[in-house]
């Protein structure tokens, strides 16, 4: 079928003088701006909601005091093993805070909508995996009093340099979950398709926070905190890249 | 092509699109002039919301090429999409946040602060009273205007509803006529899948007709 030309003619009886006929000059957004938005849109969500930070707290509490139950009150046990249950409990309850971050973008195809305002890809995918590592982040910081009480760990470093461990290890778990979640959220069985694809990738950095994070609590006479603290900052600079520069060929059919 | 004085908003040849085995559009060639407004018609599955979504670069054709404005839609969708407004059956809202906050949101991510425009808006779809309510609480005609209303703030070139009378009461319905008239007189491109093929006929100066896939002739001048 090649029937352009008759098209046109056909068209041209009808063709009038439009207001519109030169491109008209249109404000656009900076990457740093459209970030900012991003970021501001999913916070008014989540507090217009709450939804997430209540369920995922919650949850990862939980999870913390199974943990506790399961190994009994071996208290040797329980201190040694405490930075891999706190990440564990991050981990997991990781999966529902990513999941719900894509689940409000997926109602009403708002990230189509989004999309469709002609926003930078990255900027999306910057804002929004800025808020999942920040409520990452408030997450860790109440999981770790929680922590200290049930397993009677002592921070013998101080809160301070445990900052590090755990802004590092919520942005390794935000990075490649940010992009996953965009997948999963796709796909008929996304609940189990997340943790399917993310837990694996995640395994050098979850390493690399539950040692860096061990030696914190448990002092580090060898010196061994700079080079997994650097490990854990070296995921992060791939996974951040690697993921802001996917991230538009996942959202875009 | 020459189109001699007339200024091309879409110009589309050979466009298909394939779902699996199926081809929802086959070869589609049309040129759209600027400023006009087009009925699309045809049957459930015909290719109307397929040919809407690809036209708002919503979606990739599987072959073909669509130029919007004389140039290629290409992979730089930023430059032409702020053009754009589709309007389709997903609404694009975000529940959780009122009428207000959506538009806001819109015009935020879209280098705009206008507040005056955005309760004009409102109040032009007659959402005033209920702005600051979350939209989770809106009906579904509700919501439908609440699409008009961001699709009058953003102020596109080129306009594209998905069935535009659905969901929507005897006043809703006359709005959109209205909105649709007044964005057709201030030179904008307009194109309206729908049923409703006699309302159509009066909003709009060609008539364009899809069946399965493919268009059953050349868009036809619709008399006055």
């Amino acid at each position: 079928m090649n029937n352009a030309a008759e098209n046109t003619a056909a068209s041209m009886s009808v063709a009038r003088t439009p207001s519109t006929t030169t491109e008209r000059e249109r404000p656009r957004l900076g990457l740093l701006r459209a970030t900012f938005g991003i970021i501001a849109k999913d916070f008014l969500l989540e507090w217009r909601g709450r939804a997430r930070i209540n369920a995922t707290i919650f949850f990862a509490v939980l999870t913390l005091l199974l943990f506790s139950f399961a190994v009994g009150p071996h208290h040797a046990i329980l201190e040694q093993n405490a930075p891999g249950y706190l990440w564990l409990a991050i981990m997991l309850a990781s999966v529902m805070s990513l999941g719900e971050s894509q689940r409000v973008e997926a109602e009403n195809a708002a990230l189509e909508g989004l999309r469709l305002l002609a926003l930078d890809p990255r900027a999306i995918y910057l804002g929004k995996s800025i808020v999942n590592m920040l409520f990452l982040m408030a997450l860790a910081l109440v999981l770790v009093p929680v922590s200290i009480a049930l397993y009677g760990t002592t921070i013998r470093a101080g809160m301070g340099p445990l900052f590090s461990p755990l802004l590092l290890g919520t942005a390794a778990i935000s990075a490649p979950g940010t992009l996953y979640a965009a997948i999963a959220v796709q796909a008929r069985a996304r609940d189990v398709l997340l943790p399917l694809l993310l837990f694996p990738i995640l395994i050098p950095g979850l390493l690399a926070a539950v040692k860096a994070t061990s030696l914190v609590l448990t002092g580090d006479p060898m010196g061994e905190l700079v080079s997994w603290t650097m490990l854990l900052g070296a995921f992060n600079v791939v996974y951040w890249i690697l993921c802001g520069l996917l991230f538009g060929r996942v959202i875009e059919e | 092509m020459s189109s001699g004085n007339t200024q091309l908003a879409i110009r589309v040849r050979d466009v298909s699109k394939r779902y699996g085995r199926r081809w929802a559009l086959a070869r589609l060639s049309v040129d759209i002039p600027q400023g006009s407004a087009v009925l699309l018609t045809g049957e459930n599955g015909a290719g109307k919301t397929t040919l809407l979504r690809i036209l708002g670069t919503a979606m990739r054709p599987t072959y073909g090429t669509i130029d919007l404005f004389g140039a290629p839609v290409g992979d730089d969708l930023e430059r032409v999409r702020p053009r754009l407004s589709l309007m389709t059956h997903a609404s694009y809202l975000y529940e959780d946040l009122s009428a207000h906050e959506n538009l806001r949101m819109v015009q935020r991510l879209t280098a705009s602060a206008d507040r005056a425009a955005r309760e004009a808006a409102l109040e032009r779809v007659g959402l005033t009273p209920h702005a600051h309510r979350p939209v989770r609480t809106y009906s579904a005609g509700m919501k439908r205007r609440l699409c008009l209303a961001r699709m009058i703030l953003r102020q596109p070139d080129l306009i594209l509803l998905d069935e535009p009378f659905g969901q929507l009461d005897p006043r809703g319905v006359t709005l959109m006529e209205d909105v649709i008239r007044e964005q057709h007189r201030a030179g904008r491109t307009l194109i309206i899948a729908t049923h409703d093929v006699d309302r159509g006929l009066a909003l709009c100066d060609l008539h364009l007709e899809l069946s399965a896939g493919r268009q059953m002739r050349a868009p036809q001048p619709i008399a006055a």
